[in-house]
C-alpha cells in the first residue's frame, strides 16, 4: 500500500511540472507580455516599463524566470498583486473557504442525489422511473449553467421571494448559519445540477455492470435481502469507479463554480478571476489557474489511494 | 546493394537468428524478462524451392517469419536475401526488397481492410511501387483477381461480403501484385474449412509454378505443407530441431519430437495400425525454457545430459540435420 | 449480397429506435436551416434599432413576434442571426478540435513508445485545467471575432478526441491488414491517413456531435461575460448579458436566448447519444 502512494506521488511530480510549464508559458502569450496592463498603457514611458520588468525580474533569461516562478508557485510566493500590490496568494486564500464552501455542497448533494437516482435506475432498468431519470440527466446536462442560475434567481427570488439573489450574507445583518443556508441553497442547486446528471448516469451504469455479475446473482439466489445483496456486495464494488469520476469531475467542478459566483454574487475564487480578468490582474489570473490545476492534481492522487485502499487489485498491480 | 559473391541460388539465407522480446514492469518499464521467441535459427531457401516451418503454436515460427520480412526488428543474427544482408536495413533501404518479399497471412478476417474495396487493396499494392500506370491498373488488378480463382468483377466489393477462402485469394492476390520472388505464407490455411484448405494449397502450388516463385510456408501440421514443401524445418520453443528434404523427413524421421508430429498425421488406408506419439505436458513458456535441450521435459527418449547440454545441429546424412543428444 | 449496404442500414435502424436521438437529429436539422436562411427567416434587421419600441412583450405584436430587447430590435430576428453565429462558433470550434484530437491521437497511437508517453502526458496535463479558466484567459488575450473564438474553443476541448482516437488506433494497429501494409512498404503517413483513420471513425463521429453541444455551451458562457462574441454582433450567450438587469421590464430577454441555447444543446446531445448506440450498442447498457 505504501508502495503505491510513493508511486502514485512520483507520477503526480511531472504532472505538476507540466502544469506550470504550461501556465508559465500561458502567461508569457499573454499579448503584452506579462505586463500587459502597463504595456498597454500609453501614458507610461519605455524606461518605466524596463523598471517595472527589471523590479518583477523579468529581464532575465526565460528558464530562469521559469524556475523562479516554478519554485514561487510551489513554496505558495505567488508574487504580488498589479494594484496594490498584496500578496497573490493571500488574495487568492481569502477567497478559497467561500468557494470550497459552494464546492463541497454542489459535490455532496450531486452524490447524494445522483447516486441514489442511478441505483434506482439501474436496480429497476427501464422502468418510468428509469427512463425518465436518464432522459432527465440529459436534459439536465444540456442546461447553460448560468441561464439555469438567471432562472432561478428570477423565479425563486423575483418572483416568489423565498430565497435571496445573490451574496454570502444578507448585508447589513449578522452572518448567522441561517442566513447562510439561505443564501447557499439557489448556488448549490445551480451547480449540483449538472452534477448530478453525471453521477447518475455513471451510477446507473457502473452499477448496471456489477449487477449482472455472476457474484450477485449467487448472493440473491441465497436467500439475501436486496438491500443486503445491494449494499454488501454490489456497491463495494461499484464505487471503485464512481470515486474515479469524483477526481474526473474536479475540473469541471471548479469552472462551474466560477460560473455560479458570477451570477450569484457569490465572493469566492470564480468572482475574483472574472474580477482580475477585467483588470488585466495577471498574477491573479495565473494564481488561480494554477491552484485549481494543482487541486485537479491532488484531487486525483486522493482518488486513486482511496480506491487503492477499497480495492485490493489496485494496489497489487 | 550487391554482394561480393552473390550466391545466386540462395535466395534467402538466415543465419542464427534470434528476437527477444523484453517483459517490462514497474513505473520505468524495468525489463523483467524476455520472451525467446526465437532463439538462434538457421537456414537457408534456394530459388523456386519451398520450405515448409513447422511446430506448435508458441514455438516462434510466426515470429520468425516477420523477422524475414523486417515486419519486427531482429534482436540478432542476419539475414541475407539474394545474398544481400538486409538485417539492419532501415524503411528506406527496405523499400525496395519490399517487392521481392511478401506475406500472406494467416487470418482472412483481419488480413483485408474492411474500409477498402477488393480492387483498391491491391491497386495500393501497386501504387506504392509505382508498378503500373493508371489506364492499366484496372487490368492489372482483373489479371490478378482471375489468377487466383475470383471474378474480376470482386474489384468493387468488400471483404466482408466474400468468405474465409476467398478473403485468402484476395490476399494472394495483394501479395503477387507487386511480382514478389519470394511469398512467406503465415499459416495460410489454417483458418480454413479442410474442403477449402486443398484448394488454396492447390492454388499455391499453381502458382508457384506458374511465376517461379519461392516459399516459406509456415504451419502447425505436417500434413498440411506435405506435398507442397521440399524442405521442411521443424521448430520447437524457438529452435530448428530438425531440417530435411521432404522424403527424407517422412521416411527417416530422426529427432523425437518429429516423430511425435508425424505420428499425428492421418494416413488414409484402414489397414495401418498408427502408433499414435503422445507427448506428455504442455509447451514451456518461452520466457524461461528449459535448460538443455529444449524438448527434455516432453521428450520419450531423454537421457542423461539432456537436462544440461544444448544439442547443437548435426548433418546427419547430406541435407538432413538434427539437433538432438541421440545423435552426437 | 450486399451486406456492408445492411450494415449501415442496421446502424441507421438501430439509431431509429432512439426516439429522442431522432426527434434531437431533426431539432439539429432544423437549427441548421435555421443558420444558412437566418435572412430570409428573419422578419427585421436584427440591428435596426429604435428606441421609441423598446421593451414589448412576446405576442403582443404582430410585427414584433417574440417582443423587442432594450434598444427595440426584434427579438425574434436577433434569435435567428444569434443562433447562426453561436452555431457557426460550435461546429467550427468542433473542426478545430476534431482536427486537433485527430492528429495527435493518430501520431500517439500510431507511434506508440515515448512519442506516445509525452503525448498522453501533455493531454492529461492540459486536462488538469478547467475548461472555463482556460477559455477566459485566452479570450482575455485575444480579439475576440468568430473565428478566434472558435479556436479557442477547439484548442482547449481537443483532449478527450485524442484519447479515444489513440485507444481505437492502437487497437486497430494489431490488426494484420496493418502489418500487410507494413509489408508492402507503404509510407507512414500512408498507413495512418488511408488505413488506420477509416477505421477508427466512428466515435469520432460521436464525439463530434458532442463536442458542439459543449462547445456551444461554452460560447454562450464567455460571450455572457463579455469576452466572447462582441455586440452589436448578436450570439444567444451576448443576448444574455444585460438579461439580469432588465428581468422586471423584459425578462423574455432573458428567458428566450437561454431557451435556445438548452435546445440546441440538447438536440445535439440527444443525437450524439443515439449515435454511440447505434454504432455500438456494446457500450451503453
Amino acid at each position: 500500500m505504501f508502495q503505491f502512494i510513493i508511486k502514485r506521488l512520483l507520477q503526480a511530480i511531472p504532472m505538476l511540472i507540466g502544469v506550470s510549464i504550461i501556465g508559465f508559458a500561458m502567461m508569457h502569450l499573454a499579448p503584452g507580455g506579462p505586463l500587459a496592463v502597463y504595456t498597454l498603457n500609453p501614458t507610461i514611458t519605455a524606461q518605466d516599463i524596463e523598471r517595472i520588468k527589471h523590479v518583477f525580474g523579468l529581464d532575465q533569461p526565460i528558464y530562469i524566470q521559469y524556475f523562479k516562478w516554478a519554485t514561487g508557485i510551489f513554496t505558495g510566493n505567488w508574487g504580488n498583486t498589479f494594484f496594490g500590490g498584496r500578496p497573490v496568494f493571500d488574495v487568492i486564500l481569502e477567497r478559497m473557504p467561500a468557494t470550497f464552501l459552494l464546492m463541497g455542497s454542489g459535490m455532496s448533494v450531486a452524490i447524494l442525489i445522483g447516486t441514489l437516482i442511478g441505483i434506482l435506475g439501474a436496480v429497476r432498468r427501464y422502468s418510468m422511473f428509469d427512463y425518465l431519470a436518464t432522459t432527465g440527466a440529459m436534459v439536465a446536462l444540456s442546461f447553460p449553467t448560468f441561464w439555469f442560475g438567471l432562472m432561478t434567481i428570477f423565479i425563486f427570488s423575483l418572483k416568489l421571494s423565498w430565497l435571496p439573489s445573490g451574496g454570502m450574507f444578507t448585508l447589513g445583518e449578522e452572518e448567522g448559519i441561517l442566513d447562510l443556508i439561505k443564501h447557499l441553497i439557489l448556488p448549490t442547486v445551480v451547480l449540483a445540477l449538472v452534477l448530478v446528471a453525471q453521477w447518475s448516469r455513471y451510477t446507473r451504469s457502473s452499477f448496471l455492470e456489477v449487477i449482472h455479475q455472476d457474484y450477485i446473482r449467487t448472493a440473491k439466489s441465497k436467500g439475501l435481502s436486496a438491500g443486503r445483496v445491494l449494499f454488501r456486495h454490489a456497491f463495494p464494488n461499484a464505487v471503485s469507479p464512481l470515486i474515479a469520476l469524483a477526481g474526473v469531475q474536479l475540473p469541471w467542478l471548479f469552472s462551474g463554480a466560477l460560473v455560479t459566483e458570477t451570477i450569484f454574487g457569490w465572493p469566492g475564487m470564480g468572482r475574483l478571476f472574472v474580477d482580475s480578468l477585467t483588470m488585466k490582474e495577471y498574477p491573479v489570473l495565473m494564481g488561480m489557474i494554477m491552484i485549481t490545476a494543482i487541486a485537479v492534481i491532488v484531487g486525483n492522487l486522493l482518488a486513486d489511494v482511496i480506491n487503492a485502499l477499497i480495492d485490493p487489485r489496485i494496489r497489487l498491480e | 546493394m550487391t554482394g561480393v559473391f552473390k550466391l545466386a541460388r540462395n535466395l534467402l539465407a538466415v543465419n542464427h537468428l534470434v528476437k527477444h522480446f523484453p517483459i517490462k514492469r514497474g513505473m520505468f518499464s524495468r525489463v523483467v524478462g524476455r520472451v525467446h521467441a526465437v532463439d538462434g535459427i538457421s537456414f537457408e531457401v534456394q530459388e523456386g524451392q519451398a520450405l515448409g516451418l513447422v511446430g506448435e503454436s508458441g514455438c516462434g515460427k510466426t515470429t520468425a517469419g516477420k523477422t524475414i520480412l523486417k515486419l519486427i526488428e531482429p534482436t540478432a543474427g542476419t539475414i541475407r536475401y539474394n545474398g544481400d544482408d538486409i538485417t539492419s536495413y532501415n524503411r528506406a533501404q527496405m523499400k525496395q526488397y519490399r517487392q521481392q518479399m511478401q506475406i500472406i497471412f494467416q487470418d482472412p478476417f483481419s488480413s483485408l481492410n474492411p474500409r477498402h474495396s477488393v480492387g483498391s487493396i491491391i491497386a495500393a499494392a501497386l501504387e506504392i511501387h509505382h508498378l503500373v500506370g493508371p489506364s492499366e491498373k484496372e487490368d492489372r488488378i482483373a489479371d490478378l483477381l482471375r489468377k487466383v480463382g475470383l471474378s474480376a468483377t470482386v474489384m468493387r466489393r468488400y471483404p466482408h461480403e466474400f468468405s474465409g477462402g476467398q478473403r485468402q485469394r484476395i490476399g494472394i492476390a495483394r501479395a503477387l501484385a507487386v511480382n514478389p520472388r519470394l511469398v512467406i505464407g503465415d499459416e495460410p490455411v489454417s483458418a480454413l474449412d479442410v474442403s477449402i484448405q486443398a484448394q488454396i494449397l492447390n492454388l499455391l502450388e499453381d502458382l508457384q509454378d506458374e511465376m517461379g516463385l519461392t516459399y516459406i510456408l509456415i504451419a502447425h501440421d505436417l500434413s498440411v505443407i506435405r506435398h507442397i514443401a521440399n524442405k521442411i524445418a521443424v521448430m520447437y520453443l524457438g529452435k530448428i530441431v530438425e531440417m530435411a528434404s521432404r522424403e527424407e523427413l517422412y521416411h527417416n524421421p530422426l529427432h523425437p519430437y518429429t516423430r511425435a508430429l508425424l505420428s499425428a498425421v492421418p494416413i488414409p488406408d484402414p489397414e495401418h495400425k498408427r502408433q499414435r506419439i503422445i507427448l506428455k505436458g504442455d509447451v514451456p513458456s518461452p520466457i524461461n525454457p528449459p535448460p538443455g535441450c529444449r524438448f527434455h521435459p516432453r521428450c520419450p527418449q531423454r537421457f542423461e545430459p539432456c537436462n544440461k547440454v544444448m544439442p547443437k545441429s548435426k548433418t546427419v546424412v547430406e541435407g538432413h540435420e538434427v539437433a538432438c543428444l541421440l545423435y552426437e | 449480397m450486399h451486406y456492408y449496404e445492411s450494415q449501415t442500414r442496421r446502424i441507421w435502424r438501430r439509431f431509429l429506435r432512439h426516439r429522442l436521438a431522432v426527434i434531437g437529429g431533426c431539432v439539429v436539422l432544423l437549427l441548421l436551416f435555421m443558420v444558412v436562411f437566418a435572412n430570409l427567416l428573419s422578419p427585421h434587421d436584427p440591428l435596426s434599432l429604435d428606441t421609441q419600441r423598446r421593451f414589448i412583450p412576446p405576442l403582443t405584436n404582430t410585427s414584433f413576434v417574440l417582443g423587442t430587447d432594450e434598444m427595440g430590435r426584434d427579438l425574434l430576428s436577433r434569435l435567428f442571426y444569434g443562433g447562426r453565429i453561436s452555431l457557426v462558433v460550435g461546429v467550427a470550434a468542433m473542426f478545430a478540435t476534431i482536427v486537433t484530437g485527430l492528429l495527435i491521437g493518430l501520431i500517439a497511437g500510431f507511434y506508440g513508445g515515448r512519442v506516445d508517453n509525452a503525448l498522453m502526458r501533455f493531454t492529461d496535463t492540459m486536462l488538469c485545467f478547467p475548461q472555463v479558466f482556460l477559455l477566459l484567459v485566452l479570450a482575455a488575450f485575444i480579439t475576440p471575432t468568430v473565428i478566434s473564438i472558435a479556436l479557442i474553443i477547439g484548442l482547449t476541448s481537443w483532449m478527450e478526441v485524442a484519447r479515444i482516437i489513440r485507444a481505437q488506433i492502437q487497437y486497430i494497429k494489431e490488426q494484420d491488414f496493418i502489418q500487410a501494409a507494413f509489408a508492402l512498404g507503404a509510407s507512414e503517413s500512408r498507413i495512418m491517413f488511408k488505413e488506420l483513420l477509416p477505421n477508427a471513425i466512428a466515435p469520432v463521429l460521436v464525439s463530434a456531435t458532442l463536442n458542439v453541444a459543449n462547445a456551444v455551451l461554452m460560447e454562450s458562457y464567455i460571450s455572457f461575460l463579455g469576452y466572447g462574441i462582441q455586440p452589436p454582433l448578436a450570439s444567444w450567450g451576448n443576448m444574455l448579458t444585460n438579461a439580469q438587469s432588465y428581468f422586471d421590464l423584459a425578462p423574455w430577454l432573458a428567458i428566450l436566448p437561454g431557451l435556445m441555447i438548452t435546445l440546441t444543446v440538447m438536440s445535439f446531445n440527444f443525437l450524439g447519444d443515439g449515435l454511440r448506440d447505434a454504432l455500438d450498442p456494446r457500450l451503453r447498457m
